[in-house]
């Protein structure tokens, strides 16, 4: 198990700046997932953490220990590439024996950690064949096998999960929050997906640009984004973002389409334009419930059987998704009342950041 | 009721349908057989014939043959040459070429130009004026010796015209024609993933390690490709022979390649049945050590699929 701090951390590829200056802490035995869109700088900040990146600025701390020229096999570290980065002509054995004969470990150790590590993956029969004689799955078991038998203070994985198939991607996503528990060990784990940041995280990282736009824990996303970027970006179907007038009074309205929606939430001086994000999920058709956000035209229904999503429009052409629990029956071009609870309401200001007084 | 159309002849249609293609490809198909496959067949014939280039060809039947294997000690004294020229230039060539292409593989600037800059050689490297050029250099009052002579005072022998060096001196020419195995080695190395890299510095292994454990396995199949060509090349080495010794094989038979030697047989000799069954003896010389080469690389060869 180990603390991770970086501080200030900088990364430029000659004179174009990928990673503007992180702090972050990684706490002993945490689950920290970075997420964002591609180009975010996500799998740059672990490969840094890594040593396989180079750094330009700051400094990276394992367990209050500078690393930032210490190579990567010295990190105490283990990582698991997307591509799995399996040696293809040795043996599972070999593949994760490597590193240890390499350390020049004794003979019985590397065999009963070698052992211990197809054990708890479940992998044992597989040993003496190749990479190329197993499927994706079981690919992705060795590359974490060849991590564990390090025994590493810090596992790092760069998106492990995105080259399998969407079963088998839920699936190793239940074992490596498994794994996590069962080691206890700090892990750093990169994805696009923000279904896997939400379910494996302790804390999640989000990042664009180069920049961290917020760390917390996943329901503290979901229900206080910062700002429009996370908001969008964490919580499936995205929320809604619709924009209005701010309405002079002492609470904040919003005017949209014709309706002036009330959110209990102080209006900062001067607010003019305002962004009102309401998640999909949180949007009732018809009833009495909430505050009523305007009638819409629907023009797709997507029946999930245990979920109904539509599409629609409001009069002023902005576009709505609404998610509904059940099978809903709602009619192609049917005209709809949308509703939503006050307090599940946010609220953005010009500057995109999240109102919240 | 409508009846289903039936195709007229299956066999003439397909004829039909082929012939744009074999059109297209009769250039090609007409110097295989009247240049490549008639010749090859020819000489198969003739090597069971006494042949002068004159007379009509005399039918001997395995004299040739018993001749080469029981009563030709030229015959012996070129397959040394020619076994220890392909012993000695092959691996140090591929060496030579791996070594250039880890080089040029490590990222470094302006690439492109000092690929075409080590691939001269090999353009230039089997052509009659470099064999030319290469007699010069090494001869007795060569340029080589010059430099020795300016550098160390060192009066070196006539590199050429010793039987001690002259082999080794068309070794070190074969050598210089490393381009095209470099380029290959090199296109190699780039299908290496770098992740492969990056997994093992995490697993601790070096660059000497890396490059036992990783690049060289993964580089195997490039290595046998590289290996079997240059192999056929090596034994079917000639231009540099001809005229480095002048088309005498000499001094003392020292450079007396097997090609060589079947060439004096057939056009200095005019001994072509003769010639003809040398070459085939050599055509099933490669042919064993293309095989033996083929059935090693499952023991050795490390391909992904």
């Amino acid at each position: 198990m180990a603390r991770v701090d970086l501080k200030n951390v900088r990364k430029s590829y000659g004179t174009v700046p990928v990673i503007h200056g992180v702090d972050l802490t990684i706490e002993d035995g945490e689950f920290v997932v970075f997420v964002g869109p591609s180009g975010c700088g996500k799998s740059t900040l672990l490969r840094m953490i890594a040593g396989l990146e180079e750094i330009n600025g700051g400094d990276i701390l394992i367990e209050g220990e500078r690393m930032n020229a210490v190579p990567p096999a010295k990190r105490g570290i283990a990582m698991v590439f997307q591509s799995y980065a399996l040696y293809p002509h040795m043996s599972v054995r070999k593949n994760l024996s490597f590193g240890l004969e390499t350390a020049r470990a004794p003979k019985a150790e590397i065999e009963a950690k070698v052992a211990k590590a197809a054990e708890i993956l479940r992998i044992e029969h597989l040993l003496d064949r190749k990479p190329k004689q197993l499927s994706g799955g079981q690919r992705q078991r060795v590359a974490i096998g060849r991590a564990i038998v390090r025994e590493p203070r810090l596992f790092l994985f760069d998106e492990p999960l995105s080259n399998l198939d969407a079963e088998l991607r839920v699936q190793m996503r239940v074992e490596i929050a498994k794994l996590h528990s069962d080691l206890g060990t700090s892990m750093v784990y990169v994805t696009h997906d923000q279904v896997e940041a939400m379910t494996l995280a302790d804390k999640i990282v989000v990042l664009h640009g180069g920049v961290i736009e917020q760390v917390g824990s996943p329901l503290d996303l979901y229900n206080n984004p910062a700002n429009i970027f996370v908001a969008g970006f964490i919580g499936s179907p995205r929320m809604n973002f619709f924009k209005g007038k701010a309405v002079a009074g002492k609470t904040l309205a919003l005017e949209m389409a014709g309706t002036v929606i009330p959110v209990p939430l102080t209006p900062p001086a001067g607010l003019t334009d305002v962004v009102l994000g309401v998640r999909p999920e949180h949007i009732s058709i018809g009833g009495t419930d909430g505050v009523l956000l305007g009638r819409a035209t629907i023009d797709i229904v997507e029946q999930l059987g245990g979920q109904t999503i539509a599409y629609g429009r409001f009069a002023d052409g902005q576009n709505v998704t609404i998610v509904c629990e059940g099978q809903k029956q709602i009619a192609h071009k049917q005209e709809v009342e949308l509703r939503a609870l006050p307090t599940l309401l946010h609220a953005f200001d010009g500057t995109e950041k999240r109102i919240t007084a | 009721m409508a009846s289903i159309a039936q195709p007229s002849s299956g066999l003439g249609q397909t004829v039909r349908k082929s012939l744009p293609a074999y059109g297209f490809l009769s250039p090609w198909l007409i110097g295989l057989f009247c240049l490549t496959a008639g010749p090859v067949l020819a000489s198969l014939y003739l090597s069971f014939t006494n042949f002068d280039l004159i007379q009509t060809p005399r039918w001997v039947g395995t004299a040739n043959y018993e001749r080469i294997f029981t009563n030709d000690p030229k015959f012996i004294a070129a397959m040394k040459v020619t076994f220890t020229y392909v012993l000695l230039s092959v691996p140090f060539k591929l060496a030579f070429a791996l070594m250039l292409a880890m080089a040029l593989n490590r990222g470094i600037q302006g690439l492109s130009i000092y690929r075409a800059i080590f691939y001269l050689p090999s353009l230039l490297g089997a052509s009659v004026a470099i064999a030319v050029l290469w007699r010069q250099v090494f001869a007795g009052d060569g340029l080589l010796n010059a430099v020795l002579k300016w550098a160390f005072g060192y009066q070196g022998p006539s590199w050429i015209s010793n039987p001690d060096y002259a082999l080794y001196t068309l070794v070190s020419l074969s050598i210089w024609q490393f381009g095209s195995p470099m380029i290959i080695f090199l296109a190699g190395l780039r299908q290496i993933p770098q992740d492969m890299y990056e997994a093992a510095s995490l697993d601790g292994a070096g660059p000497m390690r890396q490059m036992f454990k990783i690049t060289l396995p993964l580089l195997t199949p490039v290595i046998f490709f590289n290996g079997v060509i240059q192999t056929i090349e090596a034994f079917k080495a000639f231009t540099p022979a001809f005229i480095v010794s002048e088309g005498t094989g000499g001094p003392v038979d020292s450079t007396m390649f097997y090609t060589l030697y079947l060439y004096l047989e057939g056009f200095a000799y005019l001994r072509m049945g003769y010639a003809s069954a040398l070459a085939w003896v050599l055509v099933v010389i490669i042919a064993f050590f293309t095989a033996f080469s083929f059935l090693s690389a499952k023991y050795w060869v490390h391909y992904d699929d």
